[in-house]
């Protein structure tokens, strides 16, 4: 397991206190397989009142970096190291019951499938009943009262009605509707949302989506969305950071991750999606290959065997996240220097194909079997 | 149950808002096309009590050579649409033509020489490949089903052929499919749906299922195998700038009906039904100096196609609905810009600069 250097650590911004601190996180689970290092060596922060974008594809480590923020992957026997901060407490040395009293309280989780994450047998009411009294001592008849206005809060149609009802009779918005109202019960400081709107339909996840940032503004939480939907991140994020192979490879505001992304990663999930508003004549750049397996990860940069940019010493040197030269907060993982990674995005965004890009810049061109499928 | 009939087709032929884009000779042709489920109680006697109104009197024409989108929320009845035209389900009523033939109720061998000619590409690559079958095998089985290619070695040199066209390693036909990422087995039911070189491709949600960075790939080789083979493509997304990106001709459905045709461009700068406005401005903007845009929320939900709004189906969640639209169906008529519309009060070029369209402000209205 190739050790990778500690991550630097981004500097607290302007905005003060970090609400969330990760530091240097690894998760590591056993299988019989191998090691699967599914988060390997993670740094951010979450302030109050603003929202982190953790982008990434499957098996990126997203989920898992968060389920753990949650004190949940050492129930499935992971290997948890490194700090979780959360106001000043750390969480991975926390006990199980101690970290009871958090989770679902000052954390809170919106699940992908809101189908599977409810109850069927137990009344919509009831599941929103118990999540209160389960941190703290509420008359039923106040805690009831509390459900409905929570229902109507996240505009569910009729609440008095409907907060007897169960799971499957509310559609698939409405049940994501009430997973929302269950994960704001008790006030969390922090709403971590695990793609909170992929199992939803485009105009019922602008719903929601609308729906988390004017809950947000009125009770100023903090949010960590998880998706990998670009325009979703857009939309809703002040900072991202973008997972690939466990790691964070590029962490930035939302602004700069959109208009100078310095990660070749990064450029590939831009411009591998067709936009609304580009020219429709315009080519997909479609990153080759595949997401590496966690348990043989590649050598060197991970990204490496996908990289149309990848230098033959890239396959050995792991890097780390640094600063970006002269856009402070901006920080990337890749060997490439900062002058020439510039010279690649503006020649792409100007719609030059990766292989015209390389030669722009100069550089070694040593992407070999690399699946030529665009047409 | 249908009411109300959509209005009948242009004639085809006829230049600007008819059903078929303009000129050429269609493809296929759909009329009137309904499909009501029967939703049944009782434990003995199975009486019907109502229907899901899953396709509810749809019709077009699809040119030979183009790609025509189909984007609708779940529900809509786009899958069920696609699952008729390839008669893998019975219609209730309506005609479908085929190459100037009518499909609608043929059986027995003639439609089998049918479903040489017309092929789908599934969802879900996981589940639409038999795991216990070599990919050689799976790709062979349209050879072996109409019994083409008896050879062995003709059979194999077919499906390493076909494993090479769509980007696959040819020696990788003894393989089975969970020796394969995602986008690979996706790959592998497009080699399967192009065996026996089909005039008409369905694809039904082809990319939903895959990582953002495979997505790409798909579209590409699809793109690709389009323009090389000259194949007539439905597709059939969710993903608007999925759909735009691919196809010609879009049309967007709301509860088993066609709201709006049009040419992509046309339709996606200058929506003229409210629900394809909603729809285009709903969809996130990967774009974050965007992010103060207005968008025009719809409220609720779809609702049940066992109980559809009378009239114009959007009624009850049209930010224009009017007393006349909860009485008189509109019918699907050309609006004065080229794309057809179902809708009384169409959105206006004003209207439309309000929703803040992703690919900016609309074209100026002819006509």
């Amino acid at each position: 397991m190739s050790a990778a250097e500690p991550a630097t650590l981004p500097e607290p911004g302007a905005s003060g206190e970090a609400l969330l601190r990760v530091e240097d996180l690894r998760v590591e689970f056993p299988s019989e397989d191998g090691v699967v290092h599914a988060v390997d060596g993670i740094t951010y922060q979450v302030f109050p009142g603003k929202t982190l974008g953790i982008v990434g594809e499957s098996g990126s480590g997203k989920t898992v970096s968060s389920l753990t923020t949650l004190g949940l992957t050492r129930l499935q026997g992971a290997n948890v190291s490194g700090r979780i901060l959360f106001e000043g407490r750390d969480l991975v040395a926390l006990s199980d019951g101690e970290m009871r009293t958090i989770r679902g309280n000052d954390i809170a989780m919106i699940f992908q499938d809101p189908l599977s994450a409810l109850h069927p047998l137990y009344s919509v009411g009831k599941q929103l009943i118990e999540t209160m009294q389960a941190h703290h001592s509420v008359p039923k008849k106040q805690a009831k009262e509390r459900a409905i206005e929570l229902l109507g809060l996240v505009g569910i149609p009729d609440p008095k009605r409907r907060v007897d009802a169960f799971p499957h009779e509310y559609s698939g918005g409405m049940r994501q509707r009430a997973m929302i109202a269950m994960a704001l019960a008790n006030e969390p400081k922090l709403l971590i949302a695990d793609e909170p709107t992929t199992a939803l339909d485009v105009t019922v996840q602008a719903q929601i989506l609308a729906l988390m940032e004017r809950l947000q503004s009125e009770l100023g939480m903090a949010i960590i969305i998880i998706t990998h939907d670009l325009g979703v991140v857009a939309e809703m994020a002040d900072d991202i950071a973008v997972m690939y192979a466990g790691r964070i490879v590029e962490t930035a505001s939302a602004d700069a991750v959109f208009s100078n992304p310095e990660h070749p990663y990064t450029w590939g999930l831009l411009k591998s999606i067709p936009r609304l508003e580009a020219d429709r004549s315009e080519l997909l750049v479609p990153i080759p290959g595949t997401p590496p397996s966690l348990i043989n990860r590649p050598s060197g940069c991970h990204f490496h065997p996908r990289c149309a940019y990848a230098q033959p010493d890239h396959s050995r040197i792991d890097p780390a996240l640094e600063p970006v030269p002269g856009d402070p907060g901006h920080y990337v993982a890749c060997l490439l220097e900062a002058e020439v990674r510039r010279k690649i995005w503006a020649e792409l965004q100007e719609g030059a194909r990766p292989q015209e890009a390389i030669a722009e810049v100069g550089l070694e061109d040593t992407a070999p079997g690399l699946e030529e499928t665009s047409g | 149950m249908g009411e109300e009939d959509i209005q009948l087709v242009p004639d085809a032929g006829s230049s600007a808002g008819s059903l078929d884009g303009g000129d050429g000779e269609a493809l296929v042709q759909v009329r009137d096309l309904v499909k009501h489920f029967p939703i049944t109680s009782g434990v003995f006697l199975q009486k019907q009590v109502g229907a899901v109104q899953a396709v509810d009197g749809v019709s077009f024409d699809v040119k030979r050579g183009e790609t025509l989108g189909i984007v609708g929320e779940t529900g809509s009845g786009k899958s069920t649409t696609a699952r008729l035209v390839t008669r893998l389900l019975e219609p209730t009523s309506g005609t479908i033509r085929f190459d100037g033939q009518d499909i609608t109720k043929i059986k027995g061998k003639r439609l089998k020489a049918v479903r040489r000619e017309v092929q789908m590409i599934f969802q879900d690559p996981y589940s639409s490949l038999n795991p216990r079958k070599t990919i050689g095998s799976i790709i062979a089985e349209p050879f072996v089903i109409h019994g083409l290619l008896p050879g062995k070695g003709e059979r194999r040199k077919a499906v390493q052929e076909l494993l090479e066209t769509v980007g696959l390693n040819p020696e990788h036909y003894n393989r089975y499919p969970h020796e394969f990422s995602g986008g690979q087995r996706q790959r592998i039911g497009v080699a399967r749906a192009l065996a026996l070189k089909p005039k008409l491709l369905i694809a039904d949600e082809p990319v939903s299922a895959l990582d953002v960075s495979i997505q790409a790939q798909v579209l590409n080789l699809l793109r690709q195998l389009q323009r090389e083979f000259g194949l007539t493509l439905i597709f059939i997304a969710h993903d608007l700038s999925v759909v735009r990106h691919m196809c010609d001709r879009v049309a967007v459905m709301y509860l088993g009906r066609f709201v709006e045709v049009g040419d992509a461009d046309d339709l996606y700068s200058y929506p003229r039904h409210p629900y394809t406005g909603a729809l285009l401005s709903a969809v996130p903007v990967a774009d974050p100096s965007r992010h103060g845009d207005k968008r025009r929320l719809l409220t609720g939900d779809v609702p049940s196609p066992a109980d559809p709004p009378k009239a114009c189906r959007f009624h009850t969640r049209c930010p224009k609905a009017q007393e006349l639209c909860s009485i008189e169906d509109p019918p699907l008529e050309d609006k004065g810009t080229g794309t057809l519309a179902a809708c009384h009060f169409p959105l206006t070029p004003e209207e439309v600069a309000e929703i803040g369209l992703p690919g900016g402000p609309p074209r100026a209205a002819t006509g």
